[in-house]
């Protein structure tokens, strides 16, 4: 089933035409942006010296330290007023990253997640769950949208709560889930105490943090669902930019609106099908926010090109890993240099401090453990509560995420020699 | 400026017009596909030819919040699955939550009646408003998105929590609207201030809609003076679809679209109805409402209403601010709180007796939720970790049941007031 | 009054919920022939603060500073017990008539008599309510 056929199974010189074309708005669009004015001007690059589509290589690439400059409207390429929309996603310090959508924006995406939820066999009458967070993370308002469009019944139930989510589906009778797939690990576990069946369940939409094919395994035995990946970025417009078809053998790009290089990290140099990478994107329709050649840092691989039998084109494979140190705590992305930052702007925090990443009932949780600060100890049991929580809260404000804060003396931490490396991931592969 | 000004501002004889088609064509409606509203309709001796007026709205029976409870999750939703487009779920009082279906229809009627009342609060294309209350089930935040997305400002999706968080973006991305409770309105306020930041003076918020709980004048005139902002109050609850209406800028009175809400203020008691401008239980029909109908709905908030046209020209009638519960409802940082709820949550927990007491206060000018509880003498423990775990365990199960923060206090077993009868649990220290 | 001969100065130590810290803070007192009267162990999730009488606190804190640990000096009272029924009750009664909340609390038996060791959110108060209801103080000066 397509959402949108002929888009979906564009080819070839049809689909290169398109693609270019697009290319050489974006990369119109972006010359509106003061950054990318300057860039393109630098590199002596303009709209006429994109010819065919492997000139996109003569552009310059795009980083998370770049957008954290423009911060919080240098990127937008229209005014203010025509933003209908405004996320946030988080930035590699203190301040996050501002992504604005115009009305043809938000249309663009509800169309994008319409064909990710269409293809996976879902259609009138079906009811979805959408447990993501809602508000500034793209994931909930996304996959809410296209749900709407495509006249799914929306039970907009975010996150928390496991037990009402289980009442909810058994309830409304829910016949497909978005969650991480953490979460969805956790929600067939408190399904499993409660004794629910969830027999309405037949797709499970999951994305936003790295799995395995044993997770699917499991997930699709416990939850009775078929179980799909999905990815997408909130610097795109979030998620909608690849997902798996019924073949569950890589995850389609919607080709017509974002172009995908993979490029070896250190250098920056193209790869080629099969071979692994940092995945790079241009998007092709993007108004408000148009970017160039941005470094994702994610890892993956084109597939050889060979027809899916689902008839739709590229695709990448599932994401292997990272090509920098971000971490995805409960599908929530962090920087080691977030905490750093916040950390070392209490005056309670001592030298050191660690931070250890585990899973414990399938969830993520990360324990920080911070050196005292002697000219802050009061003798008092409750005044180190309070900076306790104070830690805990500032953690939350920035990240977005609940940690586990706890107090040790003086000197119990290690000291580092060089590059510090104060994050530590026990979590290992989500099995 | 009106979103809509035919409607807005029609003759008040046309618009009673209106609602009386609109009436019988819904009474027709029920009678004919309810199996709920027929039976009712029949136990009541009305059939819908004997509604020929306006006022014949009376013969009809009143709905009360049990009805939706009792038809648990969607016995009177009158769309099929396929027309269906969004649940949204209220607390209930017990185990059971309230759930609101919507077609298509009802989420476009929704986002209208906000995008008038938004613009008749002078917001347009040119603002950008912060949308603070909570998104998902809780019908406040994605009502909000819509509307101010409809009238084509520039939305900013926060949602609840992370307080400086919100305050730097609102300052950053130049808000000039914020959606959210009054109180936590005020704790921003104050917030801010100890982050050095005025919001008056350093951000450019000129508007609030604020609501989800009752508030006063006096707190509309601190809110006003302190932060330099004009503040609205917005009246609606999950059962109507959610927040609908606001004050115009003239700020005397929510305005009810009549088009779209034929309201009657009822004595409590005797649910005859009250005269202009007295005090009674605000009860609405929703003239339009397709997957989830509401008629003669009894909500439980204590207002009045006046008919005068408005000074900004709108002619549909006007209620005023919401100053109190029929019932013993409690409103925590705009979430429905019954104590029922919580008696009901503690009840599962083995460590606790029964005996618990309520405490309501505003610390920081937000709600704060206490809840007082015995520990069973064979649940206690000499380890004060022990002690915290259990107090930890039953603050996050209270949490998780009425979705607001709750603390907990463990008290010694027998040291809590009993009482004979009616339990007087609750302590509502609140000053309005 | 002279209020200050009644304040006691305790240590508090920070330490963790680790086997062996108690230890290493009872050695390090033996070390330097540092007495401990009396001490107490408030808990919480993963860390402790030990509180402690001894008789040179000054020494106290400078030898386990040196050590590496989180130390601080924190203002109690020592009340002087009757040994008998209800001395205890006493003690609370002022107190709480006055209004006076006691934090936390600990005891050890004196030469002479039991003391009760009190921290107090107001210890003037504390100390005149005592002492003018006939009560006896430990003084400071003992532990120097």
């Amino acid at each position: 089933m397509f959402w949108n056929e002929r888009m979906e199974t564009l080819k070839g010189k049809d689909l290169g035409d398109l693609q270019l074309r697009r290319l050489r708005w974006t990369v119109t669009q972006a010359g509106r942006v003061p950054f990318y004015a300057r860039l393109l001007g630098d590199a002596s690059v303009g709209t006429g010296d994109i010819r065919t589509l492997q000139d996109v290589a003569k552009l310059p690439f795009t980083s998370k330290q770049d957008l954290r400059g423009g911060y919080p409207f240098g990127f937008l390429a229209v005014p203010l007023r025509e933003v209908r929309r405004i996320h946030t996603t988080s930035g590699t310090t203190g301040k996050p990253t501002v992504v604005g959508y115009t009305a043809k924006d938000l249309s663009n995406w509800a169309e994008l997640i319409a064909r990710n939820l269409t293809m996976v066999g879902l259609g009138e009458g079906d009811v979805f769950q959408n447990m993501v967070n809602y508000g500034l993370f793209t994931g909930g308002l996304g996959f809410h949208y296209g749900a709407e469009l495509m006249g799914l019944t929306v039970v907009p139930s975010a996150t928390g709560n496991t037990r009402r989510q289980i009442e909810m589906i058994e309830d409304f009778g829910v016949t497909a889930i978005h969650c991480t797939p953490s979460y969805a690990m956790h929600l067939a576990e408190v399904a499993g105490e409660m004794g629910a069946t969830l027999e309405t369940l037949k797709v499970g939409c999951f994305g936003a943090e790295p799995w395995s094919e044993a997770t699917r395994g499991e997930l699709e035995r416990r939850l009775g669902v078929s179980a799909f990946d999905s990815y997408g970025i909130s610097e795109m417009y979030g998620p909608g930019v690849a997902m798996e078809c019924p073949e569950k053998d890589g995850l389609h790009i919607w080709h017509d609106s974002y172009l995908v290089e993979i490029v070896d990290p250190a250098t920056g140099e193209a790869l080629g099908p099969g071979e692994k990478g940092e995945m790079v994107i241009t998007p092709l329709v993007k108004e408000a926010m148009p970017l160039l050649r941005y470094r994702t840092g994610d890892v993956t691989m084109l597939m050889d090109e060979e027809i899916c039998s689902c008839g739709r084109g590229q695709k990448i494979s599932r994401i292997l890993g990272r090509s920098d140190d971000m971490l995805v705590v409960r599908g929530i992305n962090v920087f080691p240099s977030q905490i750093e930052h916040v950390l070392f702007s209490l005056p309670e925090v001592g030298e050191q401090f660690m931070v250890y990443l585990d899973r414990i009932h399938q969830l993520d949780e990360m324990t920080i453990e911070v050196e005292m600060n002697r000219s802050t100890f009061s003798g008092e049991l409750r005044d180190l509560h309070r900076v306790q929580e104070k830690i805990a809260s500032a953690l939350r404000e920035t990240l977005g995420i609940r940690t586990d804060v706890k107090l040790v003396e003086p000197g119990k931490l290690p000291r580092f020699e060089g590059k510090a490396k104060r994050v530590v991931d026990r979590r290992g592969v989500l099995f | 400026m009106y979103w809509d000004s035919k409607i807005e501002t029609m003759e008040r004889e046309e618009l009673e017009r209106l609602q009386y088609r609109l009436l019988k064509t819904l009474v027709y409606r029920l009678y004919s596909f309810s199996a709920f509203y027929h039976r009712r309709m029949e136990e009541a001796k009305v059939h819908p030819d004997d509604v020929k007026t306006l006022s014949d709205v009376t013969k009809l029976p009143f709905m009360f919040k049990r009805d939706l409870r009792d038809n648990y999750p969607d016995k009177l939703f009158m769309a099929t699955q396929e027309d269906l487009v969004r649940y949204h779920v209220s607390s209930g009082t017990t185990g059971k939550p309230t759930v609101v279906g919507y077609t298509a229809n009802d989420l476009e009627e929704w986002t209208v009646s906000l995008a008038r009342a938004l613009t008749s609060c002078g917001l347009g294309t040119k603002d950008v408003i912060q949308v603070s209350y909570g998104y998902g089930l809780f019908t406040g935040g994605l009502g909000l998105h819509y509307g101010a997305e409809r009238i084509g400002a520039t939305v900013i999706p926060t949602s609840v929590g992370g307080t400086e968080r919100q305050i730097e973006l609102m300052q950053d991305l130049g808000a000039t609207a914020i959606c959210c409770t009054p109180s936590y309105l005020l704790h921003m306020g104050e917030a801010a201030e100890k982050m050095g930041v005025s919001i008056k003076k350093d951000t450019k918020l000129k508007v609030g809609i604020l609501g989800a709980e009752p508030w006063t004048a006096e707190m509309r005139t601190r809110i006003q003076d302190w932060l330099g902002i004009k503040a609205y109050d917005i009246y609606g609850t999950s059962e109507l679809s959610g927040p609908l209406f606001t004050e115009c800028t003239e700020q005397n009175g929510i305005h009810i679209w009549g088009d779209f809400a034929y309201t009657e203020i009822v004595d409590p008691k005797t649910g005859e109805h009250v005269g202009d401008g007295e005090k009674g239980e605000l009860t609405m029909t929703i003239l339009k409402k397709e997957a989830l109908p509401i008629v003669r709905y009894r909500i439980g908030d204590i207002t009045g209403m006046e008919h005068e046209v408005c000074a900004c020209g709108r002619t549909h009638p006007r209620i005023t601010r919401i100053t109190g519960r029929v019932d013993d409802m409690l409103i925590i940082r705009g979430i429905n709180v019954f104590p029922s709820q919580i008696e009901h949550t503690l009840m599962g927990i083995p460590e606790v007796g029964q005996h618990f007491q309520i405490v309501v206060d505003r610390k920081h000018e937000l709600d704060a939720l206490l809840v007082r509880v015995e520990v069973k003498p064979e649940a206690f423990s000499d380890k004060i970790t022990d002690l915290m775990k259990i107090k930890e365990m039953v603050a996050h199960r209270l949490g998780a049941a009425l979705t607001v923060n709750v603390d907990v206090e463990l008290a010694e077993p027998g040291s809590l007031p009993r009482f004979e009868g009616k339990a007087k649990r609750v302590i509502d220290r609140r000053k309005m | 009054m002279e209020h200050e001969r009644y304040f006691i100065k305790q240590i508090s130590v920070f330490s963790e919920n680790r086997p062996g810290r108690l230890a290493a803070i009872a050695k390090a007192m033996e070390e330097d022939g540092i007495n401990i009267f009396a001490f107490s162990i408030a808990e919480a999730d993963g860390f402790g603060v030990v509180r402690a009488l001894v008789n040179h606190p000054d020494k106290a804190y400078r030898k386990l500073t040196g050590l590496g640990f989180v130390v601080s000096f924190t203002d109690v009272i020592g009340v002087k017990m009757r040994d008998e029924p209800g001395g205890l009750y006493e003690v609370a009664r002022i107190l709480g008539e006055a209004g006076i909340n006691i934090e936390y609390s600990y005891a050890y038996s004196g030469k002479e008599a039991a003391v009760l060791i009190l921290r107090v959110d107001n210890i003037r108060s504390a100390i005149e309510k005592i002492l003018a209801h006939g009560g006896s103080l430990m003084e400071a000066a003992a532990f120097r």
